[in-house]
């Protein structure tokens, strides 16, 4: 980091340096991007937006779904190219046709949903496509010391040769990480790099961050959590509905300045009165499965339960289990006063339960089917006569759920793949109110949804309590549970370490109970 | 407020054709009026009336079954045993009609065996999880093997075929209602009721969704075993009328009938627009690729190609078909 040892990389100086000298203003920014437009068809993605990155600073990128991030990061990164528009990198005209280019130019783009070859191990997995090799003979000692050393940047000592498929979802977010950096790259594109991390891994990765900053690389960090944002980014660009809408330099950032910037409005996590409850729909006492033990809990009609916990806690678990789509393996579970068990879900929505899963992209959707179809599948029996579907009905069903739950959408033909995912989130709601069930379980309902539709969905979960379901939500993001739940179970590594009623709430004691500590009541 | 009218239905006329022509249906009907076109220009008999019924009653086979087929890919599945089930299910009731046993024991039992050897492949698919490939590919040996069984003690050893004089099965494969093949209007109402069956039913949705993701059908409440052995088993029923037309046709059943032919069906239904990967297909889409298919075969036979060139050809266009789709998405 001394200056004035022959050529040293700029990047190698600390910014502040460089913005207090301005010995390089052209080439202060490593990435400046004008005018870039991107259509698929008649649909807009990006409408001339604007991008400047600077040399090593922390660029948060922020939008609701189908703002045109993830459009702007594929055009960055080669996945995609640009219909208009220049992207200048280091100070050159790019327009990379392939990722293999951006690389070798020194971007790299960790993308949302990890890449990776499970089978492989890490070296692979790092080198693969440039393996070195000796006479075509791979040099495995060579790059397994290489990868052990840009693990060790990282801050992580794990073995080159491990299998990706046995390291947990941080490590592997690390790995990829490793791989972006082991390929010099000077631009790092993170696109949502911790939706799936708990809060001490979020707080590693924010870490590396840091120590990525200080040796001059520059960061484009796609995120929801705006919180984060504000913690690490330097400088905050928003889009909206595939246009830039401005950039904010940190100082001058607050999450509602943000939120009015993303949504053109302004939208708190207000909390919602609790309503009233009946009686009890659902009991469960002593359940058993595969990843939780000994549960015992009843949920009230009219009632939201919220479920707390890390990763691993064994929520979904639990869930899938009462929804009969795993097996359990002992206890008992009374709904409306009768034990039942099932065997399928397809038994359990026909008890009266519906329950939206955890991950939308592989447990929700059917991609390439129409919205009409996503929105109806699970009602179709009914809306039938001897099995011939009756189609007055389904167009009736279809309308009513997509102008209740205003979704946006040119045609109910088109499949749910061309939706946002918060409008896509949102036909999965309406499949299962159109069953009318009695128990609605809601996992991770707001999972990649953008701040808009997550305030519809809140309003949702809150009315339809008000109309007597009884509503198990579970979510990692606690101010949601603490804003509409009437009480909140926390769980830890598969058991209930605590259950927590709403004067009661308060995010150190949820924190504490999904640590897996005991309460210490005052 | 005329105007306005005719506005909204031109309009509504324009959207329907929009609509049509982003079919993949659509791109492989044009190959399939090219081909007709060219072929009409090369050769003075490929107009003839008897020619294009013949070219017809060639691919009824192939229709019949590709309408199974279709919906096994639709599943993301695949089933390479239909050729040895049009072959054992023919044998099997031509074998008891040689014993003497009538007909009308004879012929149903047949169709039970098709639909019995499909629920098999269905039930060790959805019930077992052996994977499709390797499910239908034992079906494949096992049903020929029978085949096999069912021939021998005729005349000696194995018989290579036992010979059918039964009126109905000729009239069902080599029969005609004025100048149209029997087996052509059947494949044309059959195409038209599972066509129909697929858009229209709850099951035939479901076929789509268990093609689509499999994980979220079976949490939407889709009951994946059921349209699984569904969709095997009403293919193993569609082989089984294959094997009487076959058998009719040529007034015999053949030890040998249907070998190769899974390669002719998946293709036809492939060209058709159905993918391997699942989720995706019409039997609309089978019927055209089959009638490409047949067009390509009868155009070396009318110009005296040798039928290496033609096999070539078959290929290549099962390839091309896919890649033009691929290249036409992009």
């Amino acid at each position: 980091m001394k200056a004035g040892r022959g050529p040293v990389h700029p990047g190698l100086f600390p910014k502040e340096t460089i913005m207090r000298k301005g010995f390089m203003d052209r080439a202060s920014e490593i990435l400046v991007a004008e005018g870039v437009t991107k259509r698929f068809g008649g649909l807009v993605a990006l409408d001339e937006v604007h991008l400047q990155i600077r040399r090593g600073e922390v660029h948060a990128l922020v939008g609701e779904n189908g703002a045109g991030k993830s459009t702007m990061m594929n055009i960055i990164g080669g996945v995609i190219r640009r219909d208009e528009g220049s992207i200048r990198f280091e100070g050159k005209e790019v327009d990379f046709a392939t990722p293999m280019e951006a690389i070798d130019s020194g971007i790299a783009v960790i993308h949302q949903e990890l890449s990776m070859m499970p089978d492989l191990n890490i070296i692979e997995n790092v080198y693969m496509g440039r393996m070195e090799t000796h006479y075509g003979r791979i040099m495995w000692d060579v790059m397994a010391k290489k990868t052990a050393q840009q693990l060790s940047r990282l801050g992580l000592t794990i073995d080159p040769y491990k299998k990706i498929n046995r390291l947990t979802t941080s490590h592997r977010q690390m790995v990829e990480i490793a791989k972006a950096i082991s390929t010099n790259a000077q631009l790092i594109v993170m696109d949502e790099p911790n939706s799936s991390l708990t809060e001490s891994e979020s707080e590693r990765l924010f870490t590396v961050i840091d120590n990525l900053q200080k040796e001059g690389i520059s960061i484009i960090y796609v995120s929801h959590k705006l919180d984060e944002v504000l913690r690490i980014a330097d400088r905050i660009t928003t889009f909206r509905d595939g246009q830039y809408v401005g950039t904010l330099e940190r100082s001058e950032a607050s999450v509602k300045k943000i939120i009015r910037m993303m949504v053109g409005r302004d939208v708190e996590v207000c909390s919602y009165p609790a309503g009233k409850t009946g009686d009890p729909v659902l009991q469960v006492r002593g359940l058993n499965g595969q990843m939780f033990q000994d549960i015992t809990f009843s949920l009230k009609r009219g009632e939201i339960l919220g479920f707390s916990g890390l990763v691993g806690a064994g929520r979904s678990e639990l869930a899938r289990a009462l929804f009969g789509a795993d097996p359990v393996m002992s206890g008992e579970v009374i709904l409306e006063g009768r034990p039942v068990s099932f065997s399928s879900p397809q038994k359990a929505i026909s008890a009266g339960l519906a329950m939206l899963a955890e991950d939308r992209k592989t447990q929700s959707i059917f991609p390439n089917l129409p919205i009409w179809m996503n929105l109806s599948i699970s009602r179709l029996s009914q809306m039938s006569r001897y099995g011939v579907v009756d189609w007055k009905k389904v167009a009736r069903i279809v309308n009513e759920y997509t102008a209740k739950f205003s979704i946006k959408m040119g045609n109910n033909q088109h499949p749910i793949s061309s939706l946002s995912g918060g409008n896509q989130q949102k036909v999965i709601l309406a499949r299962w109110l159109a069953v009318n069930p009695q128990i609605l379980i809601l996992d991770e309902p707001t999972h990649g949804v953008d701040v808009g539709a997550k305030a519809d969905i809140y309003t949702f979960i809150h009315q339809l309590a008000a109309e007597g379901l009884g509503i198990i939500f579970i979510s990692s993001e606690m101010p949601e549970l603490m804003a509409l739940c009437h009480r909140i179970i926390v769980m830890h590594e598969g058991s209930i370490t605590g259950v927590l009623s709403r004067d009661e709430f308060s995010e150190e004691r949820i924190m504490t109970l999904a640590a897996g500590y005991a309460e210490q009541t005052v | 407020m005329d105007q306005t009218a005719s506005g909204i239905e031109s309009s509504w006329l324009r959207k329907q054709f929009t609509r049509i022509r982003s079919t993949q249906e659509f791109v492989v009907f044009l190959v399939l009026v090219l081909l007709f076109i060219i072929m009409s220009l090369a050769s003075p008999y490929f107009l003839k009336t008897q020619n294009l019924f013949n070219l017809l009653r060639n691919m009824s086979t192939i229709g019949v079954v590709g309408i199974g087929i279709t919906m096994v890919l639709i599943t993301g599945g695949v089933d390479l045993s239909l050729g040895s089930i049009v072959a054992v299910t023919a044998m099997f009731t031509a074998r008891m009609l040689w014993m003497g046993i009538p007909s009308l024991v004879a012929i149903p039992a047949g169709f039970l065996l098709g639909f019995l050897l499909g629920a098999v492949n269905g039930l060790v698919i959805a019930k077992v999880g052996v994977p499709p490939f390797i499910t239908t590919l034992g079906m494949m040996s096992i049903a020929r093997g029978l085949t096999y069984l069912f021939a021998t003690g005729v005349k000696g050893a194995v018989a290579s075929n036992i010979g059918v004089t039964n009126g109905f099965i000729l009239a069902v494969g080599g029969g005609y209602l004025g100048v149209v093949p029997n087996s052509v209007i059947e494949m044309v109402l059959l195409v038209i009721i599972f066509q129909w069956f697929l858009n229209n039913t709850t099951l035939g949705r479901q076929v789509y969704a268990l093609g689509s993701n499999r994980e979220a059908a079976r949490l939407s409440g889709v009951n994946i075993v059921k349209v699984e052995v569904f969709v095997y088993t009403l293919t193993g029923g569609l082989c089984a009328l294959a094997g009487l037309m076959y058998a009719g046709l040529l007034s015999t059943a053949a030890t040998n009938a249907g070998v190769g032919m899974e390669m002719d069906v998946i293709a036809a239904v492939v060209i058709g627009g159905a993918s391997l990967s699942g989720g995706k297909g019409t039997i609309i889409g089978a019927v055209i690729g089959a009638a490409i298919m047949a067009i390509i075969k009868n155009a070396f036979v009318l110009l005296h190609l040798p039928t290496f060139v033609q096999t070539i050809t078959l290929g290549l266009v099962v390839v091309l078909a896919v890649a033009a789709d691929n290249l036409r998405k992009d």
